[in-house]
């Protein structure tokens, strides 16, 4: 199978590899995925005070697709606002990475671990 | 110039042996010959160039040429080993033994027999790949026609106790089919020490070309099939159909070197493959060998490098053409039958990788690929959420995944 020069791209110089501190008011950590699938995408996002993303890092555990779909989104969500990122579509993912068909899921759980950290940010946040 | 990746799938495929090529040249230009003319030179000499060829494999097995069919490889030998004898003796006997990791060909071919009305028993494995002999013995019945158990596995390269084997199937009177397409050129294999009444092979395994593999038919006592291929008769009525004599030469050279080197090739690839495996585990921890290291053909090793997953990693290494155990690459997400039936979780077989060594390896391809795979697996650990959750001594079966 071939991948796309995209997917190559990502995988071989992945973007904002590596990991937030969790327990800071301002970060939002999000884990989706399971080792027994194959695959584990953990994305974290800090918030500044106007509610935009300053900031992503990620660590995934998986094929180039599912790689390349993360490092992918943590480029398009720095600078938005929780709003605007939370509605980034996994079609859009797959669309841009050209993923073929088997490889939809890799898209679809970018944007499960997208809405997975907003949701961690705002629990988090509405307490405080 | 494209340079080529490395090639270290050897399970998978050989490169025809150019000493293969050049017997086989002949055969498609000059003597080109239907072996089956009886009237004249033409058919003659291809017909003496046939039964060269099945001399060099009956050999290679120490079998009568008598007992060797040609066919188009060893999925056909399966099957028609399998539903072959599964047919023919239907009247007394409707059970057939096999094991849980064998080859799809052997699985699918028992598969359709039951739903046929037969009766097949899946034995399971143990954690090294091999059956329990006492299973197989518990689970031989009146009924039972056939057992079926591979030589050596395609994606662990263990080797099963053929001769303890042979010898149950003997006793009880139950005729014995190995698929020894991995295993044939690479380990001695002796059908009378054995009791081997069916043996399947195939030549690309063995530096022959694609498309020609053999069955090896015992005749005392005489095991009798069904044929799946009906029309001239050809191959003592079991396998009707032209040969094509080229293929057959390839197949009878292939068998023929391969007899010749395999001690020789057993040593040599055993250095390699201490030499690749030792290099990986001085450089990285939490690598794991699936199935047995000691009843294991030397070409072959199966390693899980925890937290990394196989498919990922492929890709990472695109100078070495290796296999992984984790089946993302095909349309289904689920991860090796053959580990999951040695009880590697799941988790564990998504990354495996599949690493096979052959006659032309060398060793500087086990020293390039060994570092190739060692850089990436450690660029991977940095980056994967499963590596950096274990190093902080979270236990990854504490936590509730979302399985998708």
């Amino acid at each position: 199978m071939a991948y796309s020069q995209k997917v190559i791209d990502h995988y071989e110089n992945p973007r904002n590899v590596g990991s937030l501190d969790p327990k800071e008011e301002n970060v939002g950590t999000g884990l989706v995925g399971a080792p027994a699938c194959g695959d584990v995408m953990k994305l974290q996002i800090k918030v500044n005070d106007k509610g935009v993303i300053e900031d992503a890092k990620f660590k995934t555990f998986g094929c180039g697709s599912a790689i390349a779909s993360s490092s992918l989104v943590t480029e398009w969500i720095k600078g938005k606002t929780l709003e605007e990122a939370g509605a980034i579509k996994n079609t859009e993912i797959a669309q841009h990475l050209s993923l073929p068909p088997v490889k939809i899921h890799c898209s679809m759980l970018a944007e499960d671990a997208i809405r997975a950290a907003i949701r961690d940010y705002k629990e988090k946040n509405r307490a405080g | 110039m494209v340079t080529r990746p490395i090639y270290l799938d050897y399970q998978s495929t050989t490169p025809c042996d150019p000493r293969v090529l050049e017997a086989m040249l002949p055969y498609f230009t000059i003597d080109f010959g239907n072996p089956h003319s009886r009237s004249h030179f033409y058919g003659w000499q291809a017909e003496e160039a046939v039964e060269q060829a099945r001399a060099q494999v009956a050999r290679i097995l120490n079998a009568d040429p008598k007992e060797v069919i040609f066919t188009s490889g060893a999925t056909e030998s399966n099957n028609l080993a399998i539903k072959g004898v599964a047919h023919f003796y239907k009247a007394h006997k409707d059970h057939i033994i096999t094991c849980m990791t064998e080859h799809k060909c052997v699985l699918d071919s028992c598969r359709h027999l039951e739903q046929g009305g037969f009766k097949v028993t899946y034995l399971p494995v143990r954690p090294n790949g091999l059956i329990d002999l006492n299973k197989l013995r518990e689970a031989i019945t009146e009924r039972t026609g056939l057992v079926s158990i591979m030589a050596v596995n395609n994606e662990i390269g263990i080797i099963q106790p053929l001769e303890e084997i042979g010898k149950i199937c003997r006793e009880k009177g139950v005729f014995f089919h190995t698929d020894a397409a991995q295993a044939v050129g690479k380990i001695p294999i002796d059908v009378e020490a054995m009791n081997i009444d069916l043996l399947s092979l195939s030549s690309h395994k063995i530096y022959g070309p694609k498309g020609v593999g053999a069955l090896y038919v015992r005749r005392k006592p005489r095991v009798r099939l069904t044929a799946l291929i009906n029309g001239g008769g050809q191959e003592r009525g079991m396998r009707s159909g032209t040969l094509s004599t080229p293929l057959c030469v390839g197949l009878g050279k292939a068998c023929e070197i391969a007899g010749e080197e395999m001690l020789s090739e057993y040593k040599r690839l055993t250095a390699l493959r201490n030499r690749f495996y030792s290099t990986l585990q001085a450089e990285l921890e939490e690598i794991y060998l699936n199935g047995d290291l000691e009843k294991r053909i030397p070409g072959n090793l199966n390693i899980s490098f925890s937290h990394v997953e196989g498919e990922g990693l492929i890709m990472g290494i695109k100078e070495i053409a290796v296999s992984s155990g984790s089946a993302c690459t095909s349309a289904s997400l689920e991860p090796s039958y053959v580990l999951r039936a040695l009880g590697v979780e799941e988790e564990m077989a998504h990354t495996s990788l599949r690493i096979g060594f052959g006659r032309f390896t060398t060793e500087e391809d086990v020293d390039t690929a060994a570092q190739k795979i060692i850089k990436e697996v450690k660029r991977l650990r940095e980056m994967s959420p499963l590596w950096e959750m274990a190093r902080q001594g979270i236990d990854l079966k504490s936590i509730e995944w979302a399985e998708h």
